[in-house]
């Protein structure tokens, strides 16, 4: 039995899957099983079943997602469906390695995935760094249609889509669902208020689905070997496998499909190899620049969507980003909160104004500047950009390593205050 | 004016757009693949063909990072600034770069018109922190030595155009 199912048929090397390798490792069988042999709420049932999570940060079950999609109709026209490979999280790049090397299981788990809301369009809506990528499944498409598994009749079934690449044209916001539909249209990628959600008014006001890459990947193998074996792959109640990641000052930096919810340990210690030498770790960001900090004592809680929110964080995306005793979480802090400005589309004023206004205060703090009534102020502009404020997630991501880090790390910002400069400077 | 040839070009983007409107970001991008950025006078052209107003298509152009609304060097240079690439000491391959281009700040282009270096957001390279991108390569593990290696290749492969050198026999691209 597959245990890997995300990456146990890539190769070694920097190639891609042919369509004949995916095949020979059994690809494509639960396309057809699907369109031929059940019906789409057959599959929604099953991925249901599965306790599949978007993978893409928020962790929605999938099929639950699906489910929201309103029976085709006259009025509504056929339903749209998105994979999110915008991936532009800092320190996320797992998604990249499953579009370079395993293109046909995306496409494979975006057709049935289609297949199972009654899609007859599919949108690849990949960022425009990666080259790579897009070239990859342009490629992989055109294999696909030559074999009949993309256009009219599917396996001779009366499943027919169509599958485009997008390529985008970069910011933080095309990675937000609403915000993506928007740059599809060919819009700013502002984000939508909600309701209507997408699943009901998406792109060109018709019913549209948006799963990130690594969800729908996981559709194809949950087809195939079925829930229980998928909720087996897991250490815990969420299922199935994670690619997580490591980055920063460890020794291995990577990705790895592991088990749903493996420690932050185990990834940090024995697969990235632990921090480098010299250094020892101070923390972590489990799975992205907008998820809480956590530390040394959060270690050995499994690293799956309940238990990182019950330590006060999230899976995010699973990708690990390590800070070492020798970085300065001032400074870090500063670093991610400039991006977050930076990104910030301007749609709503509590991100508009506040993260700038935010990312001022930490630089003023960083470069001795700081006062101590500064703290007080950025605890304010935690709750003021906080969830419920805003049109999207990006201001109250922001908030999550600031306020995670004044609780963790605030005798740095105490010192930079009262020595009037950065402890950190001049030790790297 | 929009050549002939970008007409097409624009227009052979509406196949899989899912309405007439979604094609502006790719109509740009098309007309700036061949002349490097977006004039006011580009904008006005695309905004014409595609009968939008110009200024509802400049809140597009403006919008995207990779729409380029002021002149750029033949090559593009896009350093990540990002959390892990920052972690990793970026800051000092960009004093690095600096010093190697002659140049004062991100944003600006060397004399002779071949480079223009802008900060990036994550690269989706985290694991080869600290991570570049020139033009479509993609260069990780970067060192000063190496960047100057990258430099340099292209540098030697200049022609005056924009097309970019062979891809490197060895080394850090992905």
């Amino acid at each position: 039995m597959v245990h890997l199912p995300l990456t146990q048929a890539m190769k070694a090397t920097d190639e891609a899957l042919s369509i004949d390798e995916y095949q020979d490792a059994g690809g494509y069988a639960a396309l057809r099983t699907a369109v031929t042999a059940m019906t789409p709420g057959e599959v929604v049932a099953a991925v249901t079943e599965s306790n599949l999570k978007g993978r893409g940060g928020a962790g929605f079950p999938t099929g639950k997602k699906w489910s929201f999609v309103p029976r085709p109709n006259k009025r509504n026209g056929a339903a749209f469906l998105v994979v999110n490979a915008d991936e532009m999280e800092p320190g996320t790049f797992k998604d990249r390695l499953l579009l370079e090397r395993n293109p046909h299981l995306v496409l494979e788990g975006a057709l049935a995935a289609a297949f199972a809301i009654q899609a007859d369009t599919v949108y690849l809506f990949v960022r425009w760094a990666y080259k790579k990528a897009a070239q990859r499944l342009t490629t992989a498409i055109a294999e696909a249609r030559g074999r009949g598994y993309i256009g009219d009749n599917i396996f001779g079934s009366r499943f027919c889509a169509r599958v485009h690449v997008h390529t985008s044209f970069g910011r933080y916001m095309c990675g937000e669902e609403t915000g993506l539909l928007n740059a599809l249209a060919g819009k700013r990628a502002s984000p939508r208020g909600k309701p209507p959600f997408p699943q009901v008014v998406g792109l060109c006001g018709r019913p549209t689905v948006v799963n990130n890459v690594e969800t729908v990947c996981n559709v194809p193998p949950i087809l195939a070997a079925g829930s229980a074996w998928f909720k087996s792959l897991s250490k815990t109640g969420d299922s199935g496998t994670k690619l997580y990641g490591a980055s920063g000052r460890v020794r291995a930096p990577g990705l790895w499909e592991l088990p749903m919810g493996t420690t932050a340990r185990e990834i940090i210690e024995k697969h990235a190899g632990g921090v480098r030498s010299g250094y020892s770790l101070r923390g972590f960001l489990p799975g992205g620049a907008s998820t809480d900090f956590l530390t040394n004592k959060h270690l050995d809680v499994p690293m799956d969507f309940d238990a990182m929110q019950g330590a006060g964080s999230r899976l995010g995306t699973g990708t690990v980003i390590v800070l070492d005793d020798r970085t300065c979480p001032v400074a870090m802090v500063h670093n991610l909160v400039a991006f977050f400005a930076r990104e910030s589309c301007g749609w709503c004023t509590p991100c508009r104004d506040g993260l700038p206004w935010t990312r001022n205060i930490l630089d003023d703090i960083e470069h001795g500047k700081g006062r101590p009534e500064d703290l007080d102020r950025l605890e304010l502009h935690c709750k003021l950009l906080g969830p419920g404020r805003t049109f999207c997630a990006l201001a109250p991501g922001a908030m999550e390593p600031l306020q995670s880090a004044l609780k963790y790390f605030r005798e740095d910002f105490e010192r930079h205050i009262a020595e009037k400069r950065c402890p950190y400077k001049h030790d790297r | 004016m929009l050549t002939q040839e970008e007409k097409d070009a624009i227009n052979a983007e509406c196949g899989s757009a899912p309405s007439a409107r979604a094609v502006a970001p790719h109509a740009l991008g098309a007309v700036q693949r061949r002349r490097g950025w977006i004039s006011d006078e580009s904008l006005k052209d695309v905004a014409d063909h595609l009968t939008m107003s110009p200024a509802e298509l400049d809140s597009i152009a403006t919008f995207y990072n990779r729409i380029y609304r002021s002149p750029v060097g033949r090559h593009v240079i896009l350093l990540c600034d990002s959390v892990s690439c920052w972690i990793m000491d970026y800051e000092y391959l960009l004093q690095h770069l600096l010093t190697k281009l002659e140049i004062s700040a991100f944003g600006q282009t060397t004399k002779d018109g071949m480079f223009t270096l802008l900060p990036s957001a994550c690269l989706g390279a985290c694991d080869h922190a600290p991570a570049m991108m020139v033009d479509q390569e993609l260069f990780g593990d970067l060192t000063r030595q190496s960047i100057d290696e990258v430099i340099d290749r292209y540098r030697n492969a200049d022609n005056g155009e924009r097309t970019a050198p062979s891809p490197a026999a060895t080394g850090h691209a992905f």
